[in-house]
């Protein structure tokens, strides 16, 4: 099945947040930015006279609580007083129409005392601004003696930006019935909360409706909340609708990314094999917490990505900078935990004169191994990948070896990547998921889930489970928005897990339907067994359409609307020994990439990747495709391309997309994917989560450069992402 | 003044600021919501929609960002959005749904426009993406998607069959004939607008914009005896499609210079006057040793290019000044064009430079190499080209004038490299020059 949502899309008849028609009174609001990234907020005042000027909505004018933190609470709505970051909200400027907003906003006089800024976390971490608790994972005792090869660096991840097309938004109209919330978040429940909290109402007054995302990849997942809250806000003051829309300027000078992270490691090995491994993290989580705590432990989580690692010790702490608040990014902390150990295992490689990946198939995990955290692992398909992938591995080495001998100016080299990654929601609590099924008296169906569909096909799956338990054909249903007055207490869109949640929600919700309709069949006609196949319903030698039964079910007084809900069995986590059985289970794969250097300009090319893939029982190939292709996407851009740059002030120096570089059609390698995979019980349809686990193939793209220059010259560079032509160039000269 | 267009397929005549951008009157005056914002500079392509202009009683339609294009520049021509495409059998959306194409959605209408610019021009559907960015896919899908596209349109030269561009497009030709295409005046002259409409709209909306130099008889590129002579108005595109110019240089590598749809409608003047230390038309004409015709409509003046940029942003124009006309020598050269970017691809470049040189038995008679990114100008480097006169094209005479260059260069860190970098990167791409310019041999 194709995506749901793409014959509206290529006709541009996708409704987005900035496209609903508004009401006649609507008002706009802009954000007021604090300019400074660490102070204090002397004085803030409008005193101009614009005929559009509504409002200036400061903290003091907040009903309920200041506070929007959802992990710890440290974070203000509107700054009552202290700057932890430049970008800030202090203000909110209501206007009669945006372009009045903007020019009043010019106007709108702030003044500060301001302290310096701290921007790297290694400094935070020294001046003690940690946030929460450092966290520990071990398992094993490390005895360096015992290695016959040791290495240790440091390592720097830059951070990156979403770039979701469609940036933040929102649209609140006051109802009789309290207050109506369109917003682009991926988390719904979240903003309807907050909203509430906010305005010191409760919940069941806050409507939240999603419609689509314009892409999220997590940056919709806890900071949609304040834009949401903002609107609300006004709307609450003005009594009028309100629509806050951030322009990209606005949007990536405001909203947090992925996190930088540093870190230092040692690793030890014995005849190939890693039996130490000792790493700090020190993570960038920006002025406030956000969701950094959870993100750290997931890099914990992931620190030792496919690889099975008898004595291991890792240490983590989320430092507090003055940048925006870091937040969720596709992969969660789990591709700064593997890009560390393999750039470790790189180093290995080198001291040793073994080839990384010898070293990366000697130590593969296996199913019964156990990870650090004591989760036993089954149902991996990484040995069945790597060995399809050695097969491409040996072509490759012999078109970079050719290539390489007859090219003075360029030089190829190849990395591979295994990936391992853990689906479900490390906070147990969330791993839960509803649906609600109505089936009209004519026989169609409306499906509603706690699921934002946001570009990965959410709802696609979601239907493919409901019309292969109703056994109805597609053109039946129709998958309404996502509400909080139909899907309550919902979970985010996130964590590669919510098609599983929502999914096998909605099949229980069908079942419950499917037993009611069997029980009238029996009662009715003595039934014996009953298949619902091409919409119909087949029963002792006879068969109705899906519509009769429907109709018959109707005046027979069956209740044709179910609820349904779930969540993820056995799963467990002890936080006081860090220890647990977190995941349902692991998506799995290996990809193998080859780039070119051009040694004379530094600049590099991404020839192709090859990529083994375990999506368990492929439930939907053109989704599974397009979100491994997406995700390489990211990843390889985070790793080669996407260039966060602030200065020692905490300003954004790459704060538009002239200067913040995604990539384009030309920036990616050719693709293969080769999907494998067994039936996954857990995964809905026998599938395997996809969302993020591919992003982190994107990984292979560094090493591959590195290996293209390492084959050209030795190079003493250091590991810091993105690797840039600057960074290419300076390292083949340094 | 009034302006007047067709908007898909309606006429529309309208008094409303016509400096306003395309994007907000097509979106929140027209109400068609399937044209995107996702940047409003230029850099993403969720605007782009395409642009018909008569020539020769055929519209040649090419795409444009609508975010940076003022209404006033649209006059007399035919605007496609998205809702002027659709259609339940336009190929290009078929085959964007069943390979996967599209996944949020958000971008997806500017790939449609693209892909459908490109069909019609018979065009490298890739190539014809460079201005289109998309978050979700990753490009595999898109990119089967166009190549489904191409091989479907193999067999016929009938777009409205393909349902590529609906029926109605049949007439425009005629309709837009009708257009009676009224000049204005103003204060500020404006070319395409894609340096003046960066991050500056709001600003722009009390000024006095006169559209004509891209409406207007200033595009054209003529060759004469001893010159080629283009005309201010002429776009990246224009230039870099004319046979007058391929003749001169080799402009595959112009392809680097911004994206389809910028260059579309980026004009070469509009690079000299913006001025920027970086700009990539500012240091090939500065290579190419480019006369610029100016006018104050009292009296012409022709400058050299190298005495056009005096210092940072500062250029010898006078504030009743227009350029009219750049000239290119016909000179018998060689030529290099390099720029490396942080992305291939529409991206500003770290370091740019280009080389002409005119040999005789391989020794350098004549040779000019520019620079930018390195001085607070688009910079000629003097010194290391008349080092180089009379030497030998080889490794020691470009070794030797890396060396001097690096004393020409004044570079400055910033978030486009650090001056160390940018400093050995000249260097390399002076190096570069000869490897380019040995194999033009
Ligand atoms: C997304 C994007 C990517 C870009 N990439 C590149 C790139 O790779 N390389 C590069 O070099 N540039 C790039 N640019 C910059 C820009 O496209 C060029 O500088 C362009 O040539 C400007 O031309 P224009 O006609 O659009 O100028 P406008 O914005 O219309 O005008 C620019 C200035 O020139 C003045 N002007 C215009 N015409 C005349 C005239 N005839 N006489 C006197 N003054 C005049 C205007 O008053 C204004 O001050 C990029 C821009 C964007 C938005
Ligand atoms: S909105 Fe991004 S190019 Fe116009
Ligand atoms: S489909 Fe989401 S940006 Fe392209």
């Amino acid at each position: 099945m194709k995506n749901i949502d793409s014959i509206s899309h290529v006709s541009g008849k996708s409704v987005y947040v900035d496209d609903i028609p508004v009401l006649d009174n609507t008002l706009y609001a802009l954000i007021v930015p604090a300019t400074i990234a660490h102070g204090v907020l002397k004085k803030i005042e409008y005193t101009g006279d614009h005929s559009d000027f509504v409002r200036m909505i400061t903290a003091s004018d907040i009903p309920g609580e200041n506070q929007i933190g959802s992990i710890i609470p440290d974070e203000e709505l509107l700054s009552s007083q202290d700057i932890h970051f430049m970008g800030q909200a202090i203000a909110i400027i209501v206007a009669k129409s945006l372009n009045s907003a903007y020019m009043i906003r010019d106007e709108v006089h702030v003044e500060y005392d301001e302290y310096k800024a701290i921007t790297d976390p290694r400094v935070a971490f020294n001046s003690g601004n940690i946030i929460g608790e450092s966290r520990k994972f071990q398992c094993g005792d490390i005895v360096w003696a015992d290695c016959d090869t040791i290495v240790s660096d440091r390592v720097d991840m830059g951070g990156q930006e979403h770039l979701y097309l469609e940036t933040h938004g929102s649209y609140v109209i006051p109802t009789e019935r309290g207050y109506k919330v369109i917003s682009s978040t991926q988390s719904p429940s979240s903003v309807q909360k907050m909203i509430a909290r906010v305005l010191g109402i409760s919940m069941h007054l806050v409507e939240v409706d999603v419609n689509r995302l314009g892409g999220g990849f997590g940056g919709k997942e806890d900071q949609a909340t304040p834009i949401a809250c903002m609107a609300a806000l006004a709307v609450n003051i003005t009594d009028r609708p309100v629509k806050l829309i951030l322009d990209r300027i606005d949007d990536l000078k405001m909203t947090g990314k992925r996190h930088p992270y540093s870190a230092d490691y040692k690793i030890g090995m014995k005849s190939n094999k890693i039996i130490a491994y000792d790493v700090i993290f020190y993570q960038n989580a920006g002025a406030s917490a956000d969701l950094s705590p959870a993100v750290l432990e997931r890099t914990l989580f992931h620190a030792t990505n496919s690889y099975y690692i008898p004595n291991f010790k890792a240490t983590a702490y989320s430092c507090r900078t003055n940048l925006p608040p870091n937040t969720a990014f596709r992969g969660f902390g789990g591709p700064q935990g593997m890009f560390v150990i393999e750039a470790a295992i790189d180093k290995l490689a080198e001291k040793s004169g073994i080839p990384a990946y010898v070293l990366q198939e000697a130590n593969l995990m296996k199913n019964g191994d156990k990870f650090p955290y004591g989760q036993i692992t089954d149902n991996l398909m990484l040995t069945d990948a790597w060995s399809k992938i050695k097969t491409i591995k040996n072509v490759y080495e012999e078109e970079i070896e050719q290539f390489n001998h007859n090219n003075k100016y360029f030089s190829k080299g190849m990395a591979i990547m295994p990936i391992t990654f853990g689906i479900s929601f490390t906070n147990t609590m969330m791993n839960q998921g509803s649906a609600l099924v109505n089936i009209y008296q004519d026989g169609s169906i409306g499906l509603s889930t706690g699921a934002v569909e946001m570009g990965q096909g959410v709802n696609t799956r979601i239907l493919q489970a409901l019309i292969s338990s109703f056994g109805v054909s597609a053109d039946r249903v129709k998958m309404e928005t996502t509400n909080t007055t139909r899907a309550i207490n919902t979970s985010p869109s996130a964590a590669s897990s919510t098609h599983d949640l929502n999914g096998w929600a909605t099949l229980d919700a069908c079942n419950q339907l499917i037993r009611r309709l069997e029980k009238l069949l029996i009662d009715e006609y003595q039934a014996g067994s009953v298949e619902f196949i091409n919409n119909r319903v087949i029963f002792n030698d006879r068969s109705l359409s899906w519509d009769e039964l429907i109709q018959f079910a109707f005046t027979k007084r069956v209740d044709l609307a179910a609820h349904g809900y779930y969540c993820t069995p056995d799963i467990y986590f002890d936080k006081e020994k860090e220890k647990g059985h977190p995941f349902a289970y692991y998506t799995t794969g290996v990809a193998i990439q080859m780039a070119t250097v051009d040694i004379i300009r530094g600049t590099y090319k991404l020839d192709k990747i090859d990529i083994i893939h375990d999506s368990g029982r492929v439930m939907n190939s053109n989704l599974d495709r397009g979100q491994i292709e997406g995700a390489l996407a990211q990843g390889l851009g985070w790793m080669l391309l996407e260039d966060l740059q602030y200065d020692d002030n905490g300003r954004l120096l790459s704060n538009a997309l002239s200067t913040y570089k995604i990539p384009d059609i030309n920036f990616m390698p050719d693709i293969k994917i080769e999907f494998i995979g067994a039936n996954n019980p857990l995964g809905l349809m026998g599938s395997k989560s996809i969302g993020e686990p591919p992003l982190m193939y994107g990984i292979a793209g560094y090493f591959a450069v590195r290996n293209a220059m390492r084959n050209h010259k030795n190079i003493d560079m250091a590991y810091k992402t993105p690797l840039t032509p600057e960074r290419i160039l300076m390292g083949l000269f340094s | 003044m009034t302006v007047e267009f067709i908007l898909n397929k309606e006429t529309i005549t309208t008094d409303i600021n016509p400096n306003i951008p395309l994007l907000d009157f097509i979106r929140d005056h027209q109400m068609l919501k399937g044209t995107k914002i996702g940047c409003r500079e230029g850099d993403c392509g969720a605007c782009t929609v395409l642009l018909g202009e008569l020539k020769n009683n055929e519209v040649i339609y090419k795409t444009i960002t609508s975010c940076l294009t003022p209404l006033g520049n649209v006059n007399g021509r035919h605007v496609v959005t998205i809702e002027g495409l659709s259609h339940p059998d336009n190929i290009i959306q078929l085959n964007m749904i069943s390979t996967g194409a599209t996944q949020c959605g958000f971008c997806t209408p500017g790939f449609v426009v693209s892909l459908t610019a490109a069909a019609i021009n018979k065009q490298n559907p890739v190539e014809s993406l460079d201005g289109n960015i998309c978050r979700c896919t990753g490009y595999n899908s898109i990119k089967i998607a166009s190549q489904l596209v191409f091989d479907q349109l193999q067999d016929t030269d009938n777009l409205l069959a393909k349902n590529i561009v609906p029926q109605y497009f049949a007439n425009i030709p005629d309709r837009l004939g009708d257009i009676k295409f009224v000049k204005n005046t103003g204060t500020t002259i404006i070319g395409g607008g894609t340096d003046l409409y960066v991050q500056k709209q709001r600003v722009l909306l009390d000024k006095q914009l006169e559209f004509s130099t891209h409406n207007s008889d200033l595009r054209y590129i003529i060759p004469d005896k001893d010159s080629i002579r283009i005309g201010a108005g002429t776009t990246m595109s224009e230039f870099i499609s004319n046979k007058h110019i391929s003749e001169l240089i080799d402009t595959e590598q112009l392809k680097l210079i911004a994206s389809t749809p910028v260059r579309n409608i980026a004009t070469i003047a509009g690079n000299l006057v913006n001025a920027s230390p970086i700009g990539d038309f500012s240091v090939i004409l500065l290579a190419l040793n480019a006369k610029i015709l100016i006018t104050n409509s009292t009296k012409n003046r022709e400058i050299s290019l190298d005495e056009f940029f005096v210092s940072y942003k500062k250029i010898n124009l006078q504030q009743d000044e227009m350029i009219i006309e750049i000239k290119i020598p016909k000179d018998t050269i060689k030529f290099n064009f390099e720029k490396v970017s942080k992305r291939m691809y529409l991206d500003i470049a770290s370091v740019n430079s280009a080389c002409a040189v005119y040999t005789e038995n391989n020794i350098i008679r004549s040779i000019r190499i520019s620079a930018g990114g390195v001085y607070e100008i688009p910079l000629l480097l003097r010194e290391t080209a008349e080092y180089m006169i009379a030497k030998e094209l080889n490794e020691k005479t470009f070794k030797e004038a890396c060396s001097i260059a690096v004393k020409e260069i004044k570079p400055i860190s910033d978030v486009r490299g650090s001056k160390e970098y940018k400093t050995l990167l000249l260097q390399q791409l002076i190096k570069a020059h000869l490897i380019q310019l040995e194999g033009q041999q």
